[in-house]
């Protein structure tokens, strides 16, 4: 973890200037990576078992389409705004950051509190975990994605903390541009769920 | 302390040992290598193939791996020897790829014709017999769906005639495997599977459950005997006359964990009769899910999920 | 299930049987024995500051090296167990269920808990040494890897006596392994085990990954990395896609067994032939994770005691990267027998059989290394030695395995068993033993004495043959794997007791490695110099033990893979000793990985119970720990000044001249 020089090459951004902020960033990209064949395996399984409903509900039955669309447009809006809080950080307004930051998480709240209304309204139409393969492969594919974003938005509001009392230097830029890696990440998890699983189940 | 310098000669020793072994020499008068049927005969013909090609690539091996630890050991070598500085040989390794290539070419090509072979009946001029067996913890149940009869723990079957067993399972996969016969097949409780074995002369033989399947699977075994068709008809009109019903009750009792000894039935109950799965709701149409489907639609990482097309006798 | 269920399972406390009995009474003795020494000579200060806080990755190895060796033992006493049972028919040794508990822990605890770990550790003691870095990428995610493989071990192991180990086999195949056919705690032990060390392993591939790509020291370009980095960075990424999935299909089989979804279930539309997909869709790239870097390590053995370059270094690297590859589209070899119709067959046979081809082609370059080399043989070049014929036994074993309608035949006998144990010990086993042997005076200032190895080599090996070569007979004759006991009418019983007795050389073989350990801590040869084998590559440029930092300049002299060998020929070292020496940017040593692996624990053991609210908790502190580590981040390094290094310096020559 020696030598602080900036290779040719790297990016003339607070993130990259310190060795360690370069390891982390590419670090969290293999990450990522690994993230990758987590939900491959996820979406695979769920479309194995997707027409085993067993006498149960079906996708078409239960799919809202007004519901994930809003959802979706969330989500997409968020990381939309996830990445201009990112522009802003590179141009040192702390206060700029704040406001699309907090305008990103509040769209993943809302996205949550969405998704969590709707998993309750398929358990009262009594589609749960434990009614077939099918709903099995959804409410954990869906719900991975779902405690993904949960975790993701108690991360970014506590580097957000950590921004407030430290400014913005290349550790806390670092630690926000990670953040939004992740966000952008989930966004992209998302389009497939949406596609895969949604859009899908409705024909 | 055990001299290094004969460390050369005990490897040859242990070369040879298992030369003599895969090449067959040993006197192994069961199971595998004692093939009693067309099937087991196709992969026993298979196998000693293949342990031929494998012999060469060890003993060219060893061969070379004994020179060369008694040529260059360095206590052998004079005090003032320095191995070259050689970084590699092109040609010598294009060599050694192109060998096991070949090899591996060798051993493929009569791997891909078998496993085509071995889906069809091996006596394909011959009237087949079906008989389905079941496995259950931890017991095997052996129906025949033409006379009508049941037998449990034993299993007979006409010599000379091509045998389908219909396999599945009713609780933990097994494995039926009469090596004499040929080889093994799963039995699985969500999807029945096909296996096709002969005997070629009466005889008697052991098969067994193969695949692990909890508490008392090491009891797992049953016996074989293939009998002169006329034998085996008038063994099956033997038990149609002597052997008692099997009922409902009687049969959901013996699907039960535990062992039993033989059992012999002149009948089961229509319930008993193995079935073909289905996953799907009513408005899939019930039996005609297509599996196959779903294949293309996978997500990278796992193209297909092998297991899947089942019947495809 | 509830939230607030705490229903104590039937047995939670097991003792019905001596074995276990002495288990319980062997456990609390050492147990308080620890405590009772530790606390008596007051070292408990000492354990939390140098090794349980400790980012050191040098450290990090020998404490995964010493959990190895500790599982080895353990997996190695089931084995005995089994050989005993089995020794001759019909013998009342163990029950069904003890023998079927035990041959399912036997394969886990040796292949994640014994062959992962050691593996990881050899990387992490050498690796950041051989590239000439400091310290890995991520020092505290390192130590948390190790700290959730330990508590995943631990969780495993306490299975025996607290609740019930699991019995459905290290494949736990379902539905043999659902809730249904296997109630009980069992298999949720399986489960959370492997998915806690699983995670650990996760972390382990990036860290690594990461570490060989951006850390190299200057000169060193991607063919100049030592054959063992090589095939750590290649290993790093097979874990990358290869563990995630592991990672799901467990959580979903939890799912299935504590909250009653139907992944793998018979009825409601589950599909038991997906977790056999799954499983080997990781367990295949498993088994080559934990060859890899065998390989690496023989070829570094290989190239140093024959005193010549490795053969063909490029085509090492490309077989390599091949066999990754493949490693990832042959996994339904293991299920030839599940249907899969004859056109999946023929095509996953000739990727199977595909996998010997780079395979042949290292073999041919490990012995042309030696191909005119000056062959000596210390007891890391014994083991590799051994390494080529047995493992080769393995590999040709392998591929008649590939031939699916030949499979038919072999699938799930002895036959099988006794391919992947020639694959496993002469592979992994071994080249573990020779990486230990190997870099142990790098690690200490001693090496492992040779006198006492050498019986310990020769028992092991010889008896490694008695006991397997006659398996692939009784395979042949239809012994299938995993039954606990069979009869004398099936002619099985020569050749099994001949088996057990091979096991017990073997046994015999590890007593006499850990004595030689024993004996050499007490009475080998101190030497610090750090060059004992006359290496090749970086590691041994540097003093042994290496200070914590590794370098005190950075090596500046890599101008190929044998930089050190090199270096020595011209006559000069690896650093320029002109070089001012600058202050060491180090990281600080840090409680949260294992407090974090704690909660972990904590979680794990909720869960198995299905104790859910337990299993929260545990998971709330394992985020809280990742929260509050957060937080203090901002302090989390330090500088070695350059007059600490300058005393260390003085410290090593002062101690070389004493010595000479
Ligand atoms: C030439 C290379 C190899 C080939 C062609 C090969 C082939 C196979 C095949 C076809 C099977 C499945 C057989 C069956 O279940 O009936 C198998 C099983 C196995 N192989 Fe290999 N193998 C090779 C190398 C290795 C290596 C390097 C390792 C590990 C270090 C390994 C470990 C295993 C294990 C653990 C199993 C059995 C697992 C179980 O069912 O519990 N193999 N191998
Ligand atoms: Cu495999």
């Amino acid at each position: 973890m020696a030598s602080s020089s900036v290779p040719k090459g790297t990016p003339n951004f607070p993130e990259y200037q310190t060795e360690e902020g370069r390891l982390k960033i590419f670090g969290f990209w293999v990450f990522l990576a690994a993230e990758v064949v987590l939900f491959s395996t996820l979406f695979a399984t769920y479309l194995v078992l997707a027409d085993r409903t067993a006498g149960g509900p079906t996708g078409k039955e239960l799919f809202e389409v007004k519901d994930f669309m809003i959802e979706t447009m969330l989500l997409l809006t968020s990381s939309f705004t996830c990445g201009l809080a990112v522009l802003e950080m590179r141009k040192g307004n702390k206060k700029g950051v704040f406001i699309w930051m907090i305008a990103t998480l509040a769209m993943g709240l809302g996205f949550l509190g969405m998704e969590i209304s709707e998993f309750v309204a398929y358990v009262h139409e009594g589609a749960t975990l434990q009614t077939s393969a099918f709903l099995s492969g959804f409410f954990v594919l869906v719900g991975t994605h779902g405690a993904h974003v949960t975790l993701g938005v108690v991360w970014i509001s506590l580097v957000l903390t950590q921004v407030a009392k430290r400014g913005l230097t290349p550790m806390t830029c670092r630690k926000l541009f990670i953040g939004g890696l992740y966000w952008h990440f989930l966004d992209v998890v998302w389009i497939f769920i949406f596609t895969a699983v949604y859009l899908t189940g409705l024909i | 302390m055990l001299p290094l310098r004969n460390g050369a000669w005990k490897w040859l020793a242990v070369a040879g040992m298992m030369m003599a072994i895969l090449s067959g020499c040993e006197p192994v008068k069961m199971g595998v290598l004692n093939p009693k049927g067309p099937v087991a005969q196709k992969q026993y013909d298979l196998i000693i193939w293949s342990v031929v090609l494998m012999s060469v690539i060890l003993i060219v091996v060893f061969v070379l791996f004994v020179v060369i630890l008694v040529r260059f050991r360095a206590s052998k070598l004079s005090k003032d020897y320095e191995p070259p500085d050689v970084e590699g040989n092109t040609f010598l390794e294009i060599v050694w790829t192109a060998i096991p290539v070949l090899i591996v070419v060798a051993l493929a090509v009569p791997t891909v014709t078998s496993t085509f072979d071995l889906e069809k009946s091996p006596s394909p001029n011959k009237k087949p017999i079906t008989i389905e067996a079941t496995s259950a913890q931890w017991k095997w149940i052996f129906k025949y769906p033409e006379q009508g009869i049941e037998t449990v723990n034993y299993l007979k079957i006409p010599a000379n005639v091509p045998v389908r067993f219909k396999l599945s399972s009713h609780d933990a996969m097994n494995s039926f495997w009469i090596p004499e016969l040929g080889g093994q097949e799963y039995t699985m409780a969500d999807m029945p599977m096909f296996l096709w074995l002969e005997a070629d002369k009466p005889g008697k033989f052991i098969g067994r459950g193969n695949n692990f399947s909890g508490r008392d699977f090491a009891k797992m075994e049953f016996t074989v005997e293939a009998k002169k068709q006329s034998d085996f008809d008038s063994w099956v009109d033997h038990v149609k006359k002597t052997a008692p019903k099997q009922s409902e009750k009687e049969y959901k009792a013996l699907l039960k964990p535990g062992t039993v000894d033989l059992k012999t039935y002149s009948s089961y109950p229509k319930s008993a009769e193995v079935k073909e799965p289905n996953h799907g709701g009513m408005e899939h149409g019930g039996m005609d899910m297509d599996h196959s489907k779903m294949k293309h639609e996978d997500m990278e990482g796992m193209e297909d999920m092998p297991g899947m097309d089942h019947d495809k006798n | 299930m509830g939230l607030f269920n705490f229903k104590m399972p039937e047995h939670f406390i097991i003792m019905n049987n001596p074995l276990i009995i002495g288990a319980w009474i062997s456990i609390i003795l050492v147990s308080v024995g620890i405590v009772f020494f530790v606390t008596k000579y007051k070292k408990w200060g000492y354990l939390w500051r140098e090794w349980f806080t400790t980012v050191d990755h040098k450290k990090i190895g020998v404490m995964y090296i010493l959990a190895a060796l500790l599982m080895l033992f353990r997996g190695g006493f089931d084995a005995i167990l089994m050989r005993t049972q089995l020794a001759l028919p019909d013998l009342k040794v163990l029950d069904a269920q003890h023998y079927n508990e035990i041959f399912t822990t036997h394969g886990t605890v040796m292949i994640l808990f014994m062959a992962m770990p050691f593996i990881i550790g050899l990387m992490n003691v050498a690796v950041p040494l051989q590239i000439g870095a400091r310290d890995v990428a991520f020092p505290v995610l390192n130590a948390a890897s190790f700290w959730l493989f330990f508590v995943g071990a631990m969780i495993f192991n306490i299975s025996f006596v607290v609740g019930g180990s699991p019995d459905a086999g290290w494949t736990n195949y379902v539905p043999l392994a659902g809730s249904d056919l296997t109630p009980g705690v069992g298999i949720n032990y399986y489960l959370w085990g492997l998915q806690i060390a699983g995670i650990g392993t996760l972390a382990t591939g990036v860290n690594f990954f990461v570490t060989i790509l951006k850390m190299r020291a200057p000169g060193m370009t991607l063919l100049r990395m030592p054959m063992f980095t090589w095939s750590t960075l290649i290993t790093s990424i097979i874990i990358i896609f290869a563990f995630p999935v592991l990672t799901v299909t467990l959580a979903m089989l939890t799912f299935d067994r504590l909250f009653g979804a139907h992944f793998f279930t018979i009825d409601a539309g589950g599909m038991p032939m997906m977790w056999a997909n799954l499983f080997w869709i990781w367990g295949h790239p498993e088994v080559y994770i934990v060859i890899l870097p065998a390989f690496g390590i023989f070829s570094d053995v290989i190239s140093t005691f024959a005193r010549k370059r490795l053969f063909g270094y490029n085509a090492m690297v490309i077989s390599m990267v091949a066999i990754s590859g493949l490693s990832f589209i042959v996994w339904v070899h293991h299920f030839f027998t599940m249907g899969n119709g004859p056109w999946i067959n023929s095509v996953f046979s000739i990727t199977t059989m595909a996998i010997a081809i780079p395979t042949g082609v290292k073999v041919f370059n490990w012995l042309f290394t030696m191909y005119k080399g000056r062959i000596e043989t210390p007891a890391p070049m014994l083991w590799s030695l051994a390494f080529i014929p047995n493992f080769l036994i393995g590999g040709v074993t392998g591929v008649m395995l590939a031939s699916a309608p030949a499979d038919y035949q072999y699938h799930n006998s002895y036959f099988l068993v006794s391919h992947f144990h020639y694959v496993l010990i002469g592979g992994t086993v071994f080249g573990c033993l020779a990486g230990m042997y190997y870099w142990w005076p790098k690690i200490f200032d001693f090496k492992i004495n040779e006198r006492i190895s050498k019986w310990a080599f020769w028992l092991f090996v010889v008896g490694f043959n008695l006991c397997f070569v006659p398996m692939y007979l009784v395979g042949l004759q239809g012994m299938p794997r995993r039954v606990y006991t069979y009869g004398e009418h099936m002619g099985w019983t020569t050749w099994n007791f001949v088996e057990t007795i091979g096991a017990y050389l073997m046994g015999v073989g590890f007593m006499l490695i850990v004595w030689a350990i024993i004996y050499s801590i007490l009475h080998e040869k101190r030497d610090r110099s750090g060059d004992p084998w006359n290496g090749r590559t970086l590691e041994w440029a540097i003093s042994s033990p290496p200070p914590h930092y590794n370098f005190s300049r950075m090596p500046s002299r890599v101008t190929s893979a044998d930089p050190f060998w090199d270096a020595k020929k011209r006559g000069e070292t690896m650093f320029d000793e002109n070089e001012p020496l600058k202050p060491i940017h180090m990281p600080n040593n840090d409680g949260m990985p294992i407090v974090l692996s704690g909660f972990m624990f904590i979680a794990g053991f909720g869960f198995v119970f299905e104790w859910l609210l337990i299993g929260f908790i545990g998971l709330l502190g394992v985020i809280g720990s990742m929260i509050w580590r957060s937080f203090k981040d901002y302090d989390a390094d330090h500088y070695v000044q350059v007059d600490e290094i300058e005393r260390d310096q003085a410290e090593l020559k002062a101690a070389l001249e004493g010595r000479s």
